[in-house]
């Protein structure tokens, strides 16, 4: 790596760019947070980059919450229950299968790998509508699970896994943990997993946003609002107002508050998680 | 089976586990992949038809070969979907992979500053949903809540709409490509930059010359990425739809198997379509692949 003694002369078109490229992505964000402050009236009638301090904010906070009951507190949950669930029972599978595959040679080991490297291919989003019409054959739309089942297994995680279980865990260390008696299981859960742990994160964040991120899936599977996932139901209060755009201000909190979350998900878990794994992917 | 007591240079231990770690993946595939295009493609082969005499019978699938199929390529619906898709295509994916490139770069380059927090700013659309941020960009694009000129430029213009919707992708997904680039620069031997600088090369020419070949495959896999996205693109034109004419239900390929399946209310229809779009993704992710292939080999 480039040791970087002495402060080198400041780079200006460089910076430049960046301060440019920063722009263009936090401009939306901060228009978003600005008018969250407004009323509809605000919204139509004030300087767009101008907050409003007339209580705007909080009661469009109110109005979203108490809007058809409280519906988009259920959403909420609802959304963290397909990403949060769906994604911790994802991350298990691609890891399980990707540590079987990359330190296991069994019947079949290298028909299942190649088959996991084809499915990479298939993109889950062109899946949906044959999913959605094999379930509703037999009756199990409309329900949590209809929604989860369909994403538990993402190809592109058990190969990176793979991958990496074949990098990261040495067999000599497996090998000793036999001499000592542990079990497989044992091994898995104390040797495995463990040094796995970089790709384990990884692939939870990538499925955890993949899954927060679907919205064909869930629009398709399910009819009862109740069920809704945050990015359903915001479209959908947008798709009451119409163009009289009588519930933009909550929609537009909403939003706020559906981006929030993630966001903290994100920073708070930066240190730990690798992106560089998709890069190193390709090469092996 | 029992576990023979472990032996030194045999390997004895048991595979059992991991045919239990595998099997879980393999009957979701089984279930949730292979199952549904099995029977998308049965559905696919049939029609519904009223059956039966004067009084009409029960409405019964019956097995009509490729007719769907034939139904779905003559239609030319189905193919201005693809030309629309091309085209914020052409738009997007340049854009993004271009963008992302520079701002790699820029990252890496000696005095640069404001790095830390330009890298976090960049990626952070990541983390919003492609539909909210559809809706968060059309309300900066409708001429009344605009506070970028949209009562000027119409954004939902015939011509302008492409570019609006190819700019939201693009929003979305730089900041990724960006750090899966930026990655593969902060990889390479800093000692590949001393002689070019002894040299007297200038910083730019360092980037363009030096990094931008020698991270050719992540570039390769950005690009990959960036069309596969194009071809899956739904959310963006669906959430616009509300506040846009512009766009129709059938705007891209995906929303017009939408419209067959669930809004024509005809799905043996919307499966054949579904299978299409489905071959036809294949079949250009297998392109971008053995061209990607083919780039790198010949970088290497």
């Amino acid at each position: 790596m480039s040791a970087r003694v002495a402060r080198p002369r400041l780079n200006l078109a460089a910076t430049a760019v960046l301060v440019v490229g920063a722009l263009y992505t936090i401009v939306p964000v901060a228009w978003i947070l600005i008018a969250s402050t407004k009323s509809n009236a605000e919204l139509f009638g004030t300087e767009p980059f101008v907050p409003a301090f007339t209580g705007g904010f909080q009661d469009n906070l109110v109005g979203l919450f108490s809007y058809r009951d409280g519906i988009f507190g259920q959403w909420a949950l609802n959304s963290l229950l397909y990403a949060g669930g769906g994604g911790i029972l994802s991350t298990l599978i691609a890891a399980g299968t990707g540590y079987a595959l990359g330190k296991y040679r069994f019947r079949g080991s290298t028909t299942i790998f190649r088959i996991i490297v084809a499915a990479v291919l298939l993109p889950a989003i062109v899946l949906a509508i044959p999913q959605y019409l094999m379930l509703a054959q037999l009756g199990f739309t409309n329900n949590y699970l209809a929604v989860i089942l369909p994403l538990l297994v993402s190809p592109f995680a058990i190969y990176l896994c793979k991958i990496y279980a074949e990098a990261s865990v040495p067999d000599e260390l497996m090998e000793a943990a036999r001499l000592d008696g542990s079990s497989e299981w044992r091994i898995f859960r104390s040797v495995g997993v463990r040094l796995m742990a970089p790709a384990v994160v990884t692939v939870f964040l990538l499925q955890f946003i993949g899954i927060w991120n679907n919205f064909l899936l869930p629009s398709i599977m399910l009819s009862n609002d109740k069920l809704y996932p945050l990015t359903l139901g915001l479209l959908g209060m947008l798709r009451v107002s119409g163009g009289q755009a009588a519930l933009y201000s909550f929609v537009i909190m909403g939003s706020l508050l559906s981006i929030i979350p993630v966001v903290i998900l994100f920073l708070s878990l930066q240190r730990f998680w690798r992106i560089d794994l998709l890069s190193g992917g390709v090469k092996a | 089976m029992t576990t023979a007591p472990a032996r030194p240079r045999r390997k004895l231990h048991s595979n059992r586990i991991a045919v239990v770690l595998v099997t879980p993946a393999l009957l979701l595939l089984a279930g949730f992949t292979v199952a549904p295009t099995v029977y998308a493609f049965v559905l696919s082969l049939q029609q519904t038809k009223i059956s039966g005499g004067l009084f009409g019978g029960d409405p019964q699938a019956v097995f009509v070969g490729l007719e769907n199929y034939a139904a779905a390529l003559g239609d030319a619906e189905f193919w201005a979907s693809i030309g629309r898709m091309l085209a914020v295509a052409v738009i997007g994916v340049p854009a993004t992979v271009i963008l992302a490139t520079a701002f790699a770069l820029c990252l890496d380059a000696r005095g640069a500053r404001l790095v830390g927090f330009s890298r976090i700013a960049i990626f952070l659309p990541y983390a919003v949903p492609g539909v909210l941020a559809s809706m968060l960009w059309g309300f900066l694009y409708l001429p009344a809540t605009s506070p970028i000129g949209g009562d000027v430029i119409d954004f939902f213009g015939s011509r302008e709409i492409f570019f609006s919707v190819a700019n939201i992708a693009v929003w979305g997904v730089v900041g990724f490509n960006m750090v899966i680039l930026y990655t593969a620069v902060r990889g390479l031997p800093g000692e590949i930059y001393d002689a070019a600088m002894m040299d007297g090369a200038s910083e730019l020419q360092i980037a363009l010359r030096i990094k931008l070949p020698m991270i050719r495959p992540a570039l390769v896999m950005v690009t990959l990425f960036s069309v596969l996205g194009a071809l899956q693109l739904y959310n963006e034109p669906t959430a616009l739809r509300p506040l846009s004419n512009a766009i129709t239900s059938s705007w891209v390929p995906l929303m017009k198997v939408y419209s067959d399946a669930f809004v024509q209310n005809n799905i043996h229809q919307g499966a054949a379509s579904a299978l299409v779009i489905v071959v036809l993704t294949v079949a250009a992710t297998v392109l971008v692949n053995v061209i990607g292939r083919r780039l790198q080999g010949r970088a290497s």
